[in-house]
């Protein structure tokens, strides 16, 4: 299926949900992207999956992404049957940002999940085991949010060594 | 398999003895945890119930530096730095994910010289793997062979671009430096000598018994789960998925060459086994043989630098790349902002998805097969923890 054609049909078998946000980019240079709504991605998730002519079996990436008052959640999704891919967007203000997780779908979005935690402090409701992965447990603030700051001292030691 | 409960021992008194569960700490310094990888182990006597891994020991900001660069190229250094038995790939895919977004053409010189690199880089990442698997697995032999083999292929490299291990050899839009005449008759010379080691490797490795009695039953990963977990490269088609991806989303010149994917067919045991994983790995090696064997044939003649851009200042917008590395998809995802600086990268990184998978495939395992799962999913903690 063609990115046209997929999303097409994510907005007629979502045409009855009011706050589904479908927002389709297609064009280049970005890769063809569907935005959604937060509060409905795992329902499009599942059927990104189950439906017979989607089958998106691989998720291939999941990143965070700092927008300096938004942070966005990317997910690269890809269909080893079907052989066509689609990025699904999903965005939410960085006060408290949550989403929920997928990890219930693609197991794979476990550790992503976690680090986009780690690194941007996306909070994913209904994830396991959400955990800080690449840094310190005791680690604090998230360093790839544009506004970080490096703290002075870590446990003791100067951090800017 | 998770079923792995053994009966606790009863005294002649008819009393059961207390038997309990225990946490071992595996690593962070422990020779087969292939670098510093710590596995917090869940254990019933020698039997493993749980596998918790915790990485970030070797985490280096790559992502945070990349926002930092004034300059796309200036982020190949450490691209190389991120999977670092196998640099030649990481540029790969990294030039690959840069050309996208900027809509280069490159010369057809260069796409040669490049999957000539990325072939000839696989071979080398694959005999660390095999070498040391086999080191885990208590045959120190093949490591030595490997290693000697190995440094040919290195020194390959280092007659074209002077470094032996980190090239900064591709860049966008081409190559630091052309191939230098010899290059060629000495590539042939290394691939026709290459092939008759690969039969030698397979004697003495692959089919030894001890080998085979050791991974044929060990670590079972079912080709559902690889691809729910997002396994790629020779973890996936160990599970018997014909799943590549320099043919299923093709990028540079590789559907010139005529080529085979290796898959494993559960030869000696199940299918999904560590011996599938190994023997994936060692079919690959004459794969890339055969790639290299023909690109050398056909390489045309060009300029590798005509198309290396002036000042890289891509349109707003962003871009997923994958390229197939030894270890399995490697892919970068790229936001721009208009700026020079590259807005936000992030590498997705085989060996990081890849070692996700291990609770779910060391489950009821003996702590000596562990180490056996662990080296054949084949981590560089490089690019895990990135």
């Amino acid at each position: 299926m063609t990115p046209q054609e997929i999303s097409e049909k994510l907005a007629a078998k979502f045409s009855g949900v009011s706050d589904i946000g479908l927002e389709a980019k297609l064009d280049a240079p970005v890769d063809p992207t569907i935005k959604v709504s937060p509060n409905h991605i795992l329902e499009v998730a599942k059927f990104l999956r189950d439906d017979d002519d989607m089958q998106f079996d691989f998720l291939s990436c999941l990143s965070g992404v700092d927008l300096k008052g938004k942070l966005a959640v990317v997910y690269q999704l890809f269909s080893m049957v079907k052989r066509h891919k689609i990025t699904i967007r999903v965005e939410v203000p960085t006060e408290n940002p949550s989403v929920p997780s997928v990890e219930s779908i693609w197991r794979t979005a476990n550790w992503h999940e976690r680090e986009a935690y780690d690194l941007f402090g996306i909070t994913f409701a209904g994830h396991p085991d959400l955990r800080r992965i690449l840094l310190p447990y005791d680690w604090e603030g998230h360093p790839l949010r544009k506004d970080y700051q490096v703290p002075e001292f870590y446990n003791g030691m100067k951090v800017p060594y | 398999m998770s079923e792995a409960i053994i009966a606790p021992p009863i005294s002649s008194t008819g009393r059961s003895l207390r038997t309990e569960e225990m946490i071992i700490n595996m690593g962070p310094q422990h020779p087969s945890t292939h670098g510093v990888l710590r596995l917090e182990l869940i254990v019933d006597g020698e039997i493993v119930v749980d596998v918790v891994p915790h990485i970030g020991y070797l985490h280096r900001c790559f992502e945070k530096h990349c926002e930092h660069m004034t300059n796309y190229q200036q982020v190949i250094p450490y691209v190389d730095r991120m999977d670092y038995v196998c640099s030649m790939n990481n540029e790969f895919a990294y030039v690959v994910a840069a050309e996208r977004l900027l809509k280069i053409q490159v010369p057809e010189r260069v796409e040669y010289i490049r999957v000539i690199m990325a072939e000839l880089q696989r071979i080398a990442s694959h005999l660390i793997a095999v070498g040391t698997y086999g080191i885990d697995i208590g045959a120190f032999t093949p490591f030595l062979y490997c290693f000697r083999d190995r440094e040919m292929i290195l020194d390959l490299f280092e007659m074209t671009c002077g470094a032996r291990l980190l090239y900064n050899y591709m860049w966008i839009g081409g190559l630091s430096h052309d191939i230098p005449v010899e290059f060629v008759p000495k590539a042939k010379e290394f691939c026709g000598y290459f092939r008759k080691q690969l039969r030698d490797f397979n004697d003495l490795l692959t089919y030894n018994e001890i080998f085979v009695k050791r991974t044929a039953n060990v670590g079972l990963l079912p080709a559902d789960v690889a691809v729910n977990f997002a396994c790629s490269g020779p973890m996936l088609r160990g599970s018997g998925v014909n799943w590549d991806l320099r043919r299923d989303d093709p990028y540079s010149v590789y559907h010139k060459f005529d080529w085979d994917i290796a898959v494993g067919k559960g030869e000696v045991g199940p299918v999904g086994s560590c011996w599938d994983r190994h023997i994936v790995r060692m079919a690959e090696m004459e794969q890339s043989i055969r790639i290299v064997e023909q690109a050398l044939e056909q390489i045309p003649e060009g300029d590798v630098q005509s198309a290396i851009p002036k000042r890289i200042r891509p349109n707003p917008g962003e871009v997923y790349a994958r390229t197939e590395s030894p270890r399995g998809e490697l892919g970068f995802y790229i936001v721009s902002d208009g700026t020079g600086t590259p807005y936000r990268i992030k590498a997705r990184s085989p060996g990081f998805v890849n070692l996700s998978v291990i609770n779910e495939i060391s489950r009821g395992s003996m702590i000596a097969d562990l180490v056996a799962i662990i080296g054949s999913i084949d981590i560089v903690l490089g690019e895990v923890d990135r």
